[in-house]
């Protein structure tokens, strides 16, 4: 039974990881940037939900959807300001620009809000379902945060198969200057990409606080670091493979935490991930591509 | 005489020209620090500043090796730091007990550390190098947070029956007498302080012998072949690989010198203090000094160091400004209209020179 207990509550730690992970993951597949920034957006959307919850006293989901709104135009205004001067720049600028505004936000949020931890409030989803005569609890959060991410994960790959501005993001991805030849508006392409990354990160943010309820400038960067880890364990660019990633990452970590030790969890997450990369180097469900001379 | 001018013109030769320059600032930097401090002109803060300086610019001239001439972008070099730095304090440890002389054991240390960094490069390397594209950034960030954690789990003691090792826990059991070296996440703690400003700059000037013998030898033109384009490069016989791995070693040993340098300038340190953050602060030295450039290196990481201490007026808004500085940098580097004015204005001449070398 203890198996099954930690199998669930690998499942609903992954499902954050998994989360964040497809932001990474499209933005890299878009942009082909490492947008550092993303595990920042979710310590943004933790503290703009934290404040409704508690400073307003507003119920779960408005507060869930104000972090939304929130981190979203956060999302375009990075975008728009930071990363789109560098498009033809080099990919080291671009990746020690997105170090740049990570910094700005945990500074600019350590500065208004200070560096002290705050608690989140637990009891918004209370409760617990029993299965086997009480063997089993497992809480409602868990439930909510699996099905969120099931939810996200297939609403976003039936949005980019089956929309129009989901086959123009296939199309930039694959080239860009292509893509502007049919007619796409690549920067609002880019745009759209990043706004839904920053979208799902303030989800990830509500879910990963009320499982974890410490609230600090930097909270985003562990979380930020394993998610990204995740999208590229299952592929990077690869919106299925974030899941996988991101579940077998959740999965991965509480049972070693379980079993092996707690203190060695990391070490052991990132071995598994370097290992995965020797056997295969593209990721779980990553493509190959091959180089043409 | 004319043989000295023959030699001067020789040094500053488009080949030479930047090898030179790098020496000189930094012998003139620590000949003009060296009277300043003898004056009693230079802050206790700045003082204290010049060794971790003299680390964080090893670390980023072999860090430039990697991501400048090798063209591979590495994100684990706190973890190369921490390795040379709990092997060397260990080393010195053990070496306290039979040795007098702080200089000799801090060589040895070094030495221990940088080797020990080495062998963990090849670790790294062998398997990674022989990937394509980013893969060396995501495994070498997965690397610097195993040694972190490994490091935080990791207890070494020394007692009068030798050296004693745990992993998880604290079982060393010490006799009375004895002392803990590495103590799991609280890490170094009584440590001989035994870096000097001087062998700082010494290791500074070998660093940039390693790069620059590296750079000139067959291996250099090996090296930068594979960079600008592997699959002529492979056609040609190189085998990329192996230089690769080669280059990608050296800087990983002379990161562990640096961290050594770092660690026996402090008597406690956490492995915590060689976090992704430290990775991605020398990455930054590096890519604001120029890839590639060692010059632009040392100039970058001395200015980039000073300047949080000369916002800490600004107190809260330093870390706010400093992002923002670095946030400016890059998007005014890379600005068409802007690049093309400083082109026109300042590379006229260094253009055209480049254009007959070409041919």
């Amino acid at each position: 039974m203890n198996l099954l207990n930690y199998l669930i509550n690998g499942l609903s730690l992954g499902s954050v990881y998994a989360i964040i992970a497809i932001g990474y993951t499209m933005v890299y597949g878009i942009a082909k940037m490492l947008n550092f920034a993303h595990g920042d957006v979710i310590m943004i959307g933790a503290y703009v939900s934290f404040f409704m919850l508690v400073n307003f006293g507003l119920g779960f989901i408005p507060s869930l959807l104000i972090a939304v709104v929130i981190c979203t135009v956060l999302g375009i205004v990075i975008e728009r300001l930071a990363y789109k001067p560098l498009r033809q720049a080099d990919s080291l600028s671009v990746l020690i620009t997105a170090i740049g505004v990570s910094y700005l936000l945990q500074n600019s949020a350590q500065l208004m809000w200070g560096s002290a931890t705050k608690m989140y409030p637990i009891n918004i989803i209370s409760g617990s379902v029993s299965l086997f005569g009480g063997k089993l609890s497992i809480p409602y959060l868990t439930i909510v945060t699996i099905l969120v991410c099931i939810v996200v994960t297939f609403a976003l790959q039936w949005f980019v198969n089956n929309t129009r501005t989901g086959s123009a993001m296939r199309a930039c991805s694959e080239d860009k200057d292509a893509a502007r030849l049919m007619g796409i508006n690549v920067d609002t392409t880019i745009s759209i990409t990043f706004a839904i990354g920053s979208c799902f990160a303030a989800v990830a943010a509500v879910l990963l606080c009320s499982a974890y309820p410490a609230v600090s400038p930097t909270l985003g960067s562990m979380p930020g670091i394993k998610a990204f880890t995740a999208a590229v364990f299952g592929g990077i660019g690869s919106i299925p493979g974030a899941f996988i990633g991101g579940l077998l990452l959740g999965i991965i970590e509480i049972f070693s935490r379980a079993y092996i030790s707690t203190q060695l969890s990391d070490a052991i997450v990132f071995s598994v991930l370097i290992i995965v990369l020797l056997f295969k180097p593209t990721g779980i469900l990553g493509k190959k591509v091959s180089e043409k001379v | 005489m004319n043989k000295v001018k023959e030699f001067i013109q020789y040094l500053f030769s488009p080949r030479k020209r930047s090898c030179t320059v790098s020496f000189l600032l930094t012998v003139v930097l620590y000949l003009v620090m060296s009277v300043l401090i003898a004056n009693g002109s230079v802050s206790s803060l700045i003082k204290g500043l010049l060794i971790p300086l003299c680390s964080y610019i090893v670390a980023a001239l072999a860090l430039n090796l990697t991501v400048g001439i090798l063209g591979d972008l590495s994100l684990g070099q706190a973890g190369f730091m921490s390795v040379g730095a709990f092997t060397g304090a260990v080393v010195s440890a053990v070496l306290q007990q039979h040795l007098d002389s702080n200089l000799l054991i801090l060589i040895i240390s070094i030495l221990a550390g940088t080797v020990m960094a080495a062998l963990f490069g090849v670790l790294v390397g062998v398997p990674v190098l022989k990937l394509e594209g980013d893969y060396l950034a995501i495994v070498t960030l997965a690397f610097g947070q195993i040694v972190k954690t490994l490091i935080s789990n990791f207890y070494v003691g020394i007692d009068s029956t030798g050296l004693k090792m745990s992993f998880i826990e604290d079982r060393t059991h010490l006799e009375a007498g004895g002392k803990m070296i590495i103590n799991g996440p609280s890490g170094l703690s009584g440590n001989t302080r035994m870096s000097t400003f001087a062998v700082g700059f010494v290791l500074i000037l070998i660093t940039l012998v390693v790069i620059y013998h590296l750079l000139e030898s067959r291996y250099g033109r090996a090296i930068l072949a594979t960079r600008d384009n592997k699959v002529v490069a492979l056609t040609v016989g190189i085998n990329t690989s192996k230089y690769k791995l080669i280059t990608f070693v050296i800087s990983a040993a002379l990161t562990g010198a640096a961290g050594v340098l770092y660690a026996m300038n402090f008597s406690s340190i956490t492995p915590a203090k060689f976090d992704f953050n430290l990775s991605i602060f020398i990455l930054i030295y590096v890519v604001l000094g120029g890839l590639g450039n060692m010059t632009g290196t040392i100039v970058s990481t001395i200015v980039l160091m000073l300047l949080p201490e000369l916002l800490r007026e600004l107190n809260d808004y330093r870390m706010i400004i400093y992002a923002l500085i670095l946030i400016a940098i890059m998007l005014i580097t890379n600005n068409r209209s802007l690049r093309s004015l400083y082109e026109r204005l300042f590379l006229r001449k260094e253009k055209r020179n480049v254009e007959s070398t070409d041919l």
